[in-house]
Parts: C-alpha cells; sequence; structure tokens
C-alpha cells in the first residue's frame, strides 16, 4: 500500500478507536445513570435514594396486586428474586400489566421503604407466540426453552 | 479482482451498473416487500398476550436492523473516501445518510406507537431509545454538515469523520438492553441459540428484514446515479445521456 495511504488508514483506525475508548470511558463512569430503573435488590440494600424521583423494574409477585374497592388505588410488589419491593399506586394500569410479567413503576422511596408511585408501565419479554402455542406450552407444563415450569 | 475497484471509481460505469442491478433488483424488492406485509399483518397469528399490536414488529425490527447496517455501509463508504480519495465512496456515503435517517425515524415513530398500548407510554429515555434517537441526530447531522460547506471536498472530508466517530454508537445499540436495565426488550432474534419467537412469526420477519436491506439498497442506488449526474453535469458522458435520453 502506498504509504501515504497506509498513514490515513491508521489515522481513521485511530479516530475510531479513540472515540471508542472515549465513549467506553464516559459510560463506564455513568454506568449507574444509564439504567432506567432500580432493581428491588439495590432497594433492600439502601443503594436508591428515599424522597427522590426514581424507578423500579422487576417482575409484579403472583397473588399480590390488591386492587381498592372504591377508587383507583391498587398495591402490588416487584421483585427481582432476591428482594421485594411494595408499590402504591393511584391510576389505570397499561393493559399488558399483570401478576408474573415484568413492569416498571416511578415515583418516590417513602421512609417504609414502600414506592409511592405516580407511573406504571409495563415491561414485554422478548417471547412471541401465537395463543396455540403459548396453551400448548401451559398445558405441557414446559416454557419455550423446554425447561419446566 | 483489481480491475473491478478500479471501475468503481469510474463515474459513467457505476452509473451504467447500477442502473441494471435496479432493473433486477427493484421488482425483486417490491414483490419481497409486497408478500412479507401481508403475510406478516394478514397472516399470521396474533400475539398471546400482545394481541395484533405486535404485528409493528413487521415494520419496526426490519427499520431498525437496517438503519443499524446502513450507518456501518455510510461509514466504511466515509473511510474510504478518507484513505483512497475515492470520489465514489463519497458519493456513496452522502447517499447513504438521507436514506438512514428516514429508516431511523420510522423505527422510533413506529417504536412509539406500540410501546403506548404495550408498555403504558410513548417515549420513555431509557437505554435502547436514546440511543436510536442519537443514530437519528447523527444522520440528520451527517446531512446538514455536508450542506454546510461550499467546498465539497471539505464536506466530505468532515462528514467521513464525523460517520466514523458515531460509529461507536452502534454496537451500544445493539447491546443497551443487554448492558443495562431498559424498558425496551431483549432481542428475539438470536444468532446463537434458539429464538424467543415462533417460527410462525418469525419467517415473515426474516422476509421483511430481506425486504428492508433490498428498499436500502435501491434507494441508495437510486440516490447515487442521481448524485453522480449532479456532479458530472459537464462532462461529455451525461451531455450524450441527456440527448439519447432526449430522443
Amino acid at each position: 500500500m502506498h504509504p501515504v495511504r497506509k498513514q490515513r488508514l491508521l489515522i481513521v483506525l485511530f479516530v475510531v478507536l479513540f472515540s471508542s475508548a472515549a465513549a467506553g470511558l464516559v459510560m463506564y463512569a455513568l454506568s449507574g445513570n444509564i439504567n432506567l430503573f432500580f432493581p428491588p435488590a439495590d432497594i433492600a440494600q439502601g443503594k436508591a435514594p428515599v424522597g427522590q424521583p426514581i424507578r423500579v423494574g422487576g417482575m409484579v409477585v403472583a397473588d399480590s396486586v390488591q386492587r381498592s374497592d372504591n377508587s383507583l388505588a391498587v398495591t402490588f410488589e416487584l421483585t427481582d428474586y432476591t428482594a421485594n419491593v411494595s408499590v402504591v399506586y393511584e391510576g389505570i394500569l397499561p393493559d399488558l400489566f399483570g401478576e408474573g410479567q415484568g413492569a416498571v413503576a416511578a415515583g418516590r422511596l417513602n421512609e417504609q421503604g414502600v414506592l409511592v408511585a405516580t407511573e406504571v408501565l409495563a415491561k414485554h419479554d422478548e417471547n412471541y407466540m401465537p395463543p396455540e402455542v403459548a396453551d400448548a406450552l401451559e398445558q405441557s407444563g414446559f416454557d419455550h426453552k423446554g425447561n419446566a415450569r | 479482482m483489481w480491475s473491478f475497484f478500479h471501475k468503481l471509481g469510474s463515474p459513467p460505469w457505476l452509473y451504467r451498473i447500477a442502473g441494471t442491478i435496479l432493473r433486477w433488483l427493484l421488482p425483486i424488492t417490491l414483490v419481497a416487500l409486497c408478500v412479507g406485509m401481508t403475510w406478516g399483518l394478514l397472516y399470521t397469528a396474533p400475539d398471546f398476550r400482545q394481541g395484533n399490536s405486535y404485528r409493528i414488529i413487521y415494520i419496526h425490527v426490519p427499520a431498525a436492523v437496517v438503519a443499524l447496517a446502513g450507518y456501518y455501509v455510510m461509514a466504511l463508504a466515509g473511510a474510504v473516501s478518507l484513505i483512497w480519495k475515492m470520489k465514489m465512496a463519497d458519493v456513496a456515503m452522502k447517499a447513504c445518510a438521507p436514506i438512514g435517517a428516514a429508516l431511523t425515524f420510522i423505527a422510533l415513530v413506529t417504536g412509539a406507537i406500540w410501546g403506548k398500548p404495550t408498555w403504558g407510554t410513548w417515549w420513555v429515555w431509557d437505554a435502547r431509545i436514546t440511543s436510536m434517537l442519537i443514530l437519528l441526530f447523527l444522520y440528520l447531522g451527517v446531512v446538514a454538515l455536508y450542506e454546510a460547506y461550499d467546498n465539497k471536498e471539505a464536506a466530505g472530508k468532515a462528514c467521513a469523520v464525523l460517520s466514523l466517530v458515531g460509529m461507536v454508537n452502534i454496537p451500544i445499540i445493539y447491546k443497551s438492553v443487554d448492558w443495562w436495565y431498559s424498558l425496551h426488550q431483549p432481542a428475539s432474534i438470536k444468532f446463537t441459540g434458539d429464538s424467543t419467537i415462533d417460527p410462525s412469526m418469525l419467517y415473515p420477519l426474516l422476509l421483511m428484514i430481506a425486504a428492508f436491506y433490498a428498499v436500502f439498497t435501491c434507494c441508495l442506488l437510486m440516490n447515487m446515479r442521481a448524485e453522480i449526474l449532479e456532479r458530472e453535469a459537464r462532462t461529455n458522458w451525461v451531455k450524450k445521456l441527456a440527448l439519447e435520453y432526449r430522443t
């Protein structure tokens, strides 16, 4: 290769490597802030600030959703299977919100460690299948990867 | 082999070969797009949880995949034009930017439309969506930067450097859902291991991804042909071509 072109090739490679390294360092420094939500385990360890607006994400614990009889108030628990966080919320839940499904709640932690949510979002997972397949899997007792439930 | 690369640098040859490719690729693209669209939107089963709203996957995922791949094409063309000072690479880089911007925009808009019924919100500042927005700004930045210079050679150089620096964003977008907690779900199509999307839904999706690659290629070639004509407007071969076209 012509020496001038070789030099330009090295400069281009340098630009790409250097900018990647810079971006990598920035993301390393900000790694905690890029996360959209705290997992319940972080909250149990006291890593999340109390009284500040935060988000908590996890799976909705089965049989934990309790709706009020005369208002839109609802309480439920989020888990990452190592710790649980109680959430209280007043408002309309998204259609895909459900027990055993992922959800992200935004709000503030009170002194008792309960999240007073102002917004609840459903988190969809990466599994897509027709209803018949889902029913068949339900009956067989295995999930899509072949693991027993 | 080398003569092929040298020919690529010749505007009339590239203009003609792009025309020949388009004559074949354009009908194939349209057929693939129509088949994939009807198959995906009408003949697949609804999802067990999302119902029919999941069908946006047949537009959203192909647009996003090709928007990412198109950025590599743009950055690679930029690198070739920087290193070998190849004018036609500069043309290719310039032609990529508006197509990529359009695809990124489609991915963002369809994602928002799907997000409202599924998540309960149009927009959330999670890692995947924010990095995708940065991709849109990078594409638009290349378009704007090119137009900002009067000197086209300086414009090409600046845009090539911008697209090379922006390349770091592509793996970030791709891995964002694995590296951080995000609202966006991880990829359903996996290169290693089993995909977590049912085969009856996967095949039309793969067809649509292929169709979107073809759409990108068609748009790229058409943009490049137009750009070549504009740059070579004063040369004899273009004048001859214009006269032929008239008669």
